[in-house]
């Protein structure tokens, strides 16, 4: 079998893959990406491709809100079917308690930077004429954006392809040691540096990280058009995405450029299983009826699940893996794995040929959770 | 021959049908397509048995609904994308 | 305002066609509640569609349909089974309601659709299916004095043929891609075919005059907004015929949707059965056109085995195997005669829509290597069809296979996802 060496071997194609191998690609380095099914096929494929800037630590912070300004910066290159849209996310309040909420999020953003606005119940319901009355309003980001992630990765794949980096695909890693990755079909490629972006499969390859599957169902509906004009989230999404051990839903739609309204989102931990789980779909859509009544009469298309990979502090791993010399992570990143990619990218590459990275690292650091470890 | 017709309304226009026509053919009596594709292609009925919603149109309101397997009933308004 | 209901049965019966009413009949000859639950507005599946005429039923089928009536089975018409939330229960919906529907047993005869392959044009209005144009036809459109250029592959394109010039139709002629050599075959074959002989001679009979072509499919659809000629390839060469509907439908494929929903194994395009028509999953059989098209009669023979060994009665289903066994032969001569020639795939152009749903052009999927990954990258068989329709069509362009069954298996309301596990009326009658 002939061996290919490469200066990294990148493995999963999706989009946190494909962003890597486009940057160190821009690098000039010689990269292969190497996948066991299709581009942008794991958590990628099943996702919402919210681009949203999130407070919930200065580190989750600093990461999305430079990843957003990457999208940005990126959106007059992007191909019609990327359907990078910026409807802007409303944070949807229900009561004071989460208008209270809003009022902090707002002090938050505006300190850094980040243009908010925010919603009375009237000028909710006048931004959404299809949420539920009695809501108490809501804070508006405008920059927030929204994309189809499938097509945004095959296209930072084919740009880093265009700069000489190579994609095998139906190749199942089963193994990374030092500077090589093995797959089951027997085959060995070597690289100066390994980078593990197999996403919720993380775990499997390199020892001692933690990443759990964190599994998520999605409805798609038929063509409705008009019906949402931003994306909305409830505020209630936080606590739980804050949970670590319970199963929780939470009102989250978006409109599609098609139309088609996306409704989610669920978190399950311990689900190992693609199913559709019939309890948590059920909560989920009676969840999002009660926001938006008139979701309830939609002709629902698909229904998928997708698996996120979830760490304990709910922030990614991006840099050195502990225990190996020249293997790299860039791994764990939860719900937020569209959004970071390309701020994930950057400042992975950044460490790999040690150029200065626009903003700090250290949260990111895989070897922070060892250190906490020690701690304990 | 049957016997007995219903009236249904087509984009605003009256269309008289023996009652059991399905309203997929009431609105090809009208002389439409049922619906716009997504690229702007006219578009009617293939399958003629449900599964292949081209024939979807809105029907007393209700978008998408499958013309094919839906009977005209009096006075319903049908509104294709045309 | 919605109504829930919720019945259980013995046995459950999904599909009206033949095979499911057999099923129904035979389990209810033998005691305990059975239920036919069925998408169409009324018995009879696609193949006994009954229509607006009164004319339109055939004895057989009128005499089964009323077996159904006099047996005290529940009919449910206008509710599409779009969910299995646990094993022993199905969701359906209707119009205004919502069923759940809770078996012992069941009989899955969710029959067969037409394959749709594409050509440049096959999106005009006013091209079909050939079985579609029938069901239109008996569903009121009016077909005296129209021009209708009829295509494809199988039995049913004669059937179709003769339906619609009974019905004042123009038939300039019927396009057949199997080769004459094959036809031939088959009639000879249609010997060892009894009833088929029957049938066949009825046929050419309603056919006389009714040009027929064989090795010959259609190359184009013209027309602005909609179908106003035919370009067909006869003999190597093309030929344009101008013509109100082109009733066109490549042979059928089994729904297996269902079946492979609840866990059956699928093999080839068809759920794998045993010798009592029962699935890999228990207490669920299969009869009908998904166990693999052969027709009404293997259809009825396999309905009524699987209406037996439902209620336990193996030994009498046993006595039936002979008849299906004859019947199997013809559905094997079917599946050798209309099997689709290598030059279809050439058909569709680069700008060719192939998936109607999502307008995806036939150039975009070439560069994929698999469903998946052209499905992710163009949407095609993301719309409401599922890939009913795009499904088989790219299966035999690119040799493409289907991704896993997911529910709903046809789609519902966003709130009838959310149905099961609500507390739901029961329904009287239910299982004894």
């Amino acid at each position: 079998m002939k061996k290919e060496t490469y200066e990294v071997v990148i493995v999963g194609a999706g989009i946190v893959g494909a962003a890597c191998a486009d940057a160190f690609a821009e690098r000039g380095l010689r990269v292969v990406v190497v996948d066991r099914d299709v581009v942008g096929g794991g958590a990628t494929a099943a996702g919402m491709g919210h681009i949203v800037v999130m407070d919930d630590s200065e580190a989750q912070f600093a990461l999305t809100h430079y990843s957003q300004r990457l999208w940005q910066d990126l959106r007059p290159e992007l191909p019609d079917d990327v359907e990078y849209e910026q409807p802007g996310t409303i944070w949807v309040a229900a009561d004071d308690e989460e208008m209270a909420e809003v009022r902090r999020k707002r002090e938050y953003y505006r300190n850094r930077g980040v243009a908010v606005q925010v919603m009375d119940a009237r000028e909710l319901k006048q931004a959404e004429p299809n949420l539920r009355d009695g809501l108490a309003g809501g804070l508006l980001v405008p920059g927030d954006a929204v994309l189809y992630p499938p097509c945004a990765a095959r296209f930072l794949i084919t740009r880093a392809q265009q700069r000489g980096a190579k994609l095998r695909l139906g190749a199942c890693v089963t193994q990374i040691s030092e500077g090589c990755v093995r797959s089951n079909d027997g085959q060995e490629i070597n690289g100066d540096i390994v980078v593990n972006a197999a996403g919720a499969n993380a775990a499997e390859l390199t020892a001692g990280i933690d990443i759990k599957k964190r599994k998520g169902h999605l409805v798609i509906t038929d063509r409705y058009p008009g019906f949402l004009r931003h994306q909305l989230v409830e505020l209630g999404y936080l606590k739980s995405a804050h949970s670590v051990s319970r199963d929780s839903v939470a009102f989250n739609v978006q409109p599609r450029r098609t139309g088609q309204i996306l409704i989610g989102s669920s978190r399950q931990y311990g689900a190992e299983h693609k199913e559709v789980d019939q309890t948590m779909l059920a909560n989920m859509v009676r969840r999002a009826q009660e926001y938006m009544p008139a979701l309830g009469t939609m002709s629902a298309v698909r229904v998928w699940t997708g698996f996120r990979a979830a760490t304990p502090d709910k922030l990614p791993l991006i840099g050195p893996c502990p225990g190996y010399k020249s293997v790299y992570l860039a791994t764990g990143h939860e719900g937020l794995g569209i959004t970071t990619s390309l701020g994930t990218a950057r400042i992975l590459v950044d460490q790999v040929v040690d150029s200065k990275p626009e903003i700090a690292v250290e949260p990111y650091l895989p070897s922070r959770a060892v250190k906490e470890f020690v701690h304990a | 021959m049957p016997s007995e017709f219903t009236v249904v309304r087509v984009n605003g226009v009256s269309v008289s049908v023996p009652v059991g026509t399905t309203i997929a053919v009431a609105i090809a009596i009208a002389g439409q397509p049922c619906r716009t594709s997504v690229t702007g292609e006219p578009r009617g009925p293939l399958c003629g048995m449900g599964i292949c919603f081209e024939c979807r149109a809105v029907v007393n309101g209700i978008p998408h609904s499958r013309t094919c397997q839906l009977l005209c009933e009096p006075d319903m308004e049908v509104r294709t994308d045309a | 305002m919605r109504s829930y209901s919720r019945e259980r049965f013995d046995v459950l019966v999904v599909g009206g066609g033949p095979a499911g009413i057999a099923a129904a009949v035979r389990a209810a000859e033998r005691g305990g509640h059975v239920g036919i639950v069925d998408e169409n507005i009324a018995l009879g599946g696609q193949i006994w569609r009954g229509g607006i005429s009164v004319e339109s039923h055939s004895s057989e089928a009128s005499s089964w349909i009323s077996q159904v009536k006099k047996a005290d089975i529940s009919v449910l018409s206008g509710k599409r089974v779009f969910h299995q939330p646990e094993p022993g229960t199905l969701m359906a919906e209707g119009l205004d309601d919502i069923w759940q529907l809770r078996y012992r047993n069941l009989v899955l005869a969710t029959g067969a659709r037409e394959r749709f392959l594409p050509f440049p044009g096959w999106t005009l209005p006013n091209v079909t299916g050939a079985g579609g144009l029938q069901a239109m036809v008996k569903s009121g459109l009016p077909i005296r004095g129209k021009r209708v250029v009829v295509a494809g592959s199988g039995p049913l394109l004669f059937a179709v043929a003769a339906y619609l010039r009974k019905h004042g139709a123009e038939i300039p002629i019927v396009c057949e891609q199997a080769s004459w050599k094959k036809l031939a075959w088959f009639s000879m074959t249609l010997v060892r075919h009894p009833v088929k002989i029957g049938q066949g001679l009825q046929l050419r009979k309603d056919l006389v005059g009714i040009p027929l072509a064989a090795s010959s499919w259609p190359i184009m659809a013209h027309g602005q907004r909609v179908l106003e000629a035919v370009t067909i390839l006869r003999g190597g060469k093309s030929e344009t015929i101008k013509c109100d509907y082109l009733a066109c439908g490549f042979h059928l494929v089994a729904n297996t949707e269902l079946p492979a929903l609840v866990g059956c194994r699928i093999r080839n395009g068809y759920v794998q059965v045993n010798e009592l028509q029962q699935t890999t999953v228990d207490k669920v059989y299969c009869a009908g056109e998904p166990t693999g098209i052969g027709g009404i009669e293997l259809s009825l023979v396999e309905g009524e085995i699987a209406g037996l060994a439902a209620t336990g009665h193996a030994s009498e289903a046993q006595r039936l195997y002979p008849k299906r066994e004859r019947f199997r032969r013809f559905a094997r001569l079917l599946d050798n005669t209309f099997s689709l020639r290598a030059e279809l795939r050439s058909l569709p152009s680069p700008d060719t829509v192939i998936c109607r749903c999502e307008d995806v052009p036939c150039s975009r999927l070439r560069e994929h290597r698999s469903w998946r990954a052209a499905k992710l990258q163009t949407r095609c068989g993301m719309g409401p069809c599922q890939g009913r329709v795009c499904g088989p069509a790219t299966q035999f362009l690119f040799q493409w296979n289907p991704d896993s069954v997911r529910p709903p298996v046809f789609p519902a309301r966003v709130e009838d996802l959310a149905a099961y596990g609500e507390s739901i009326p029961e329904v009287t009658g239910e299982a004894k």
